[in-house]
């Protein structure tokens, strides 16, 4: 470093403390093994999710939130605005590169029963984060107030208020009404930039500052010489910022070549388009209600879904809780076994949705 | 008396008189011909089957408002009484059915919009004319609309709702067998099928498109004379008939008594119309009428030469946003704009029926300029996507560049790091 590069570190570090961060990152070690590829996928999201914040406050300066305008602003961000087809469809595809990877981090955790004690709060606060993501994704997917969106949000939401008891009540609360309409759009943007940033900051925090404290785990009976220790910064922080940059590629390339479409302007009275579906990270779901006899014994198929899906999301957000034998260290077969079933129920119905004719 | 006393009196009197009305109700509601029919196979079971869908029916009509006889009566000599009508013969049922259809006080009774001059409109048909020559195969009221099951031509399931009827047309006019003594061609519902209205009835669903009935009439069918077609192209199409008029085939057409749409157009298989049709090409319906280097022969090649030229530039302009549209650049505007140029250019088109070279070039060139700007925003599509992919390039270059150099040190790291 130059002597003027050294004094406005100095200056800075007098001002900030910057040299005690530094500290502490080389302090902080990191365990490495053959299973820490998947520690990566944690710094893919945060770094996703720094993106999604920039593009989307970026986004902000020419969309408008209403039905009359909100397609025309995305197609005039789509077509006029310099470098709009980028900010747009960086925003849209990192989305759901950002669930696919979520999903793909869960899995690791759960596999290598990174969940157990005492991370059992990472663990919950990690799930809490796939909801939180999946709901910016459903509120995220309407703005553009397209033919797609529009349908697939009122299908979405039929879908919520055949809930036993609170659906007709969730489903007004959500919508802000009985159908999709000027008034469900407000809510769905304001869901999307207020309430779900507010509750991503925290939980995020929440979930960082816990990793931060208890470290990362280790696989359950490694072989501790197969165990070496890196520093956080740099270089963990180089290894993360490789996965960075490999996951930036690929959004420019999809991007250029494939920029997220405007698609047709949602009209609310127009027949609903053959074939819709909701966003591919819900469609494991929606296929199976589709595939559902309509009544089960003597609940209908479909409510006896929905509640099958809370039960298992419960359980699923408890799993640090019911692994018993992860909390002490052994082994837990059966486990791996539900997560491989779930894991690959979830590929076998996405799949399906997209590959079976009338799904 | 008691009150307990008056309620006991009262329920019984209740009771009693419902015991003793309820026979009479109900044999009042009897009707034995659709008792006995329905209990018959075959055409006798038919009317039973059919009347339960019948638009008589829903207004409160039974057998013996048509047919007459006692359907109180469950003996069949008694039920058939003096005033009894068994099926009608074919050569008296246009008026069978006019007995009430062709009475303007009963009718309005139960539809006052519904209109009574069928009769007298059939008598102007061909059908009705041949009826009234003795000829009994012509089509009588039951052959279009049903014999018990007649159904609303609102109902979609009805023979005469606007997409059945060229099939119910079609079950005399298309059987070459059963038309081969009137000596008519029987290939007019093939041909109507590939027209363009066709498409539009069966594919787009449009009721407003032509079915037999639009323009050869439904009570009074026939077929429209030489002076007449043009008056009922002219129904749908009177901007086109307008233009015809001030031109000079009008004259032309009148003077050699030609019929005037149906010369270029057909009649039948109308087919959506094409550039084709005119200049000086193989299909040009031009030249069926003027010889090479007349006059007419020079006006057709000017009008296939504009029109041949605006359709060129027009692909020319679509072509260029696909390509964009492919590459992925939003062009949604200059293709809201090609719209235009499509209506410019079938204004220009239904110009030609007026062949004022003039008002059709000017109109080609209003389409032109909007073509000329679409052409543009097409080419700056393109070059935005080959920017697009440059800066691409650029940006994955400096970023494998990064990622190599990062992979590089962490391998370098990895070679000093201790072991836990």
């Amino acid at each position: 470093m130059n002597k003027f590069g050294r004094n406005f570190f100095v200056y800075l570090d007098e001002r900030f403390g910057i040299q005690g961060f530094l500290d502490f990152g080389r302090k902080k070690k990191v365990p490495e093994h053959p299973s820490s590829f998947w520690y990566y996928f944690g710094g893919i999201c945060l770094f996703l999710a720094g993106i999604q914040i920039l593009t989307g406050i970026l986004l902000l300066l020419y969309y408008t939130p209403s039905i009359d305008s909100a397609h025309e602003s995305i197609q005039f961000i789509m077509s006029q605005v310099k470098f709009g087809w980028l900010i747009r469809s960086v925003h849209s595809w990192t989305a759901n590169i950002l669930i696919g990877v979520v999903f793909v981090h869960m899995f690791s955790t759960f596999f290598l029963k990174a969940y157990r004690k005492p991370r059992e709060l990472t663990w919950i606060t990690g799930f809490l984060l796939l909801l939180v993501f999946l709901a910016f994704g459903f509120s995220g997917y309407l703005l553009p107030w397209n033919e797609l969106s529009f349908f697939a949000t009122r299908v979405g939401t039929d879908i919520a208020g055949s809930l036993p008891l609170v659906g007709k009540w969730l489903k007004t609360v959500i919508l802000g009404g009985p159908s999709v309409s000027r008034a469900t759009l407000s809510r769905f943007f304001w869901f999307h930039i207020a309430l779900l940033p507010l509750a991503a900051a925290l939980i995020i925090g929440a979930h960082v500052w816990l990793v931060q404290m208890l470290g990362m785990s280790k696989p359950i009976g490694i072989d501790e010489s197969k165990v070496k220790e890196i520093s956080f910064f740099p270089d963990f922080l180089y290894k993360d910022a490789l996965g960075w940059t490999l996951i930036l590629i690929l959004i420019g390339v999809l991007c250029v070549f494939l920029p997220w479409e405007v698609g047709k302007k949602a009209d609310p009275f127009g027949a609903t388009p053959m074939g819709i579906k909701p966003e591919w990270y819900f469609t494991f779901m929606f296929t199976t209600l589709k595939l559902l006899p309509s009544r089960i014994l003597f609940i209908e198929g479909e409510k006896l879904a929905i509640l099958v899906f809370l039960a298992a999301g419960l359980l699923w957000m408890l799993a640090p809780y019911l692994d018993r034998r992860a909390s002490q260290e052994k082994p837990s077969p059966v486990f791996s076994a539900v997560g491989f079933f779930v894991c690959l129920y979830i590929v076998v119905m996405t799949i399906l949705t997209y590959t079976v004719r009338g799904l | 008396m008691k009150p307990v006393q008056l309620i006991k009196t009262a329920f019984l009197t209740l009771v009693l008189s419902g015991l003793f009305f309820f026979p009479r109700l109900s044999f009042g509601q009897k009707n034995s011909c659709l008792d006995c029919h329905s209990k018959l196979e075959g055409e006798l079971r038919a009317p039973a089957e059919g009347f339960a869908q019948d638009i008589h029916r829903q207004f409160g009509l039974g057998c013996k408002d048509c047919h007459g006889g006692n359907p109180a009566q469950d003996a069949e000599d008694l039920a058939k009484d003096k005033s009894f009508k068994s099926a009608p013969k074919r050569a008296v049922i246009p008026e069978f059915c006019a007995s009430c259809h062709a009475d303007a006080a009963y009718i309005r009774s139960f539809n006052p919009r519904l209109r009574v001059d069928q009769l007298s409109q059939y008598w102007t048909s061909r059908h009705g004319q041949l009826l009234k020559k003795g000829d009994p195969k012509v089509a009588v009221c039951t052959d279009c609309h049903g014999v018990h099951g007649i159904q609303s031509a609102k109902y979609p399931k009805s023979l005469i709702f606007p997409w059945n009827i060229p099939q119910t047309c079609g079950r005399c006019h298309a059987n070459a067998d059963y038309m081969k003594a009137y000596g008519i061609p029987t290939s007019q519902l093939d041909d109507y099928k590939q027209s363009v209205h066709a498409r539009a009835l069966f594919e787009k669903k449009d009721m407003s498109a032509p079915a037999c009935n639009d323009c050869h009439g439904n009570h009074g069918a026939a077929p429209p004379e030489v002076k007449s077609i043009a008056s009922v192209c002219r129904q749908c199409h009177p901007s086109t008939g307008e233009l015809f008029s001030k031109s000079p085939h009008k004259k032309a057409f009148d003077e050699i008594g030609q019929s005037e749409c149906e010369v270029c157009h057909g009649n039948h298989k109308i087919l959506s119309p094409s550039d084709d049709m005119l200049g000086t090409g193989k299909t040009s319906v031009c030249l069926e009428c003027h010889e090479t280097g007349s006059k007419g022969y020079e006006a057709a090649s000017q009008l296939g030469q504009i029109l041949t030229k605006a359709q060129i530039r027009y692909r020319q302009a679509e072509d260029i946003l696909a390509l964009a549209e492919k590459k992925g650049v939003e062009v949604s505007e200059p293709k809201f704009r090609l719209q235009e140029v499509t209506t410019i250019l079938v204004s220009a088109k239904d110009l030609t029926h007026g062949l004022a070279v003039e008002d059709i070039r000017g109109k080609v060139d209003e389409g032109e300029k909007i073509l000329a700007a679409v052409q543009e925003a097409g080419e700056k599509a393109l070059q935005e996507a080959k920017f697009r992919r440059t800066g691409l390039l650029i940006a994955t270059i400096f970023l494998a560049l990064f990622a190599a150099a990062l992979f590089l040190k962490i391998r370098q790291m990895g070679k000093s790091s201790p072991r836990a």
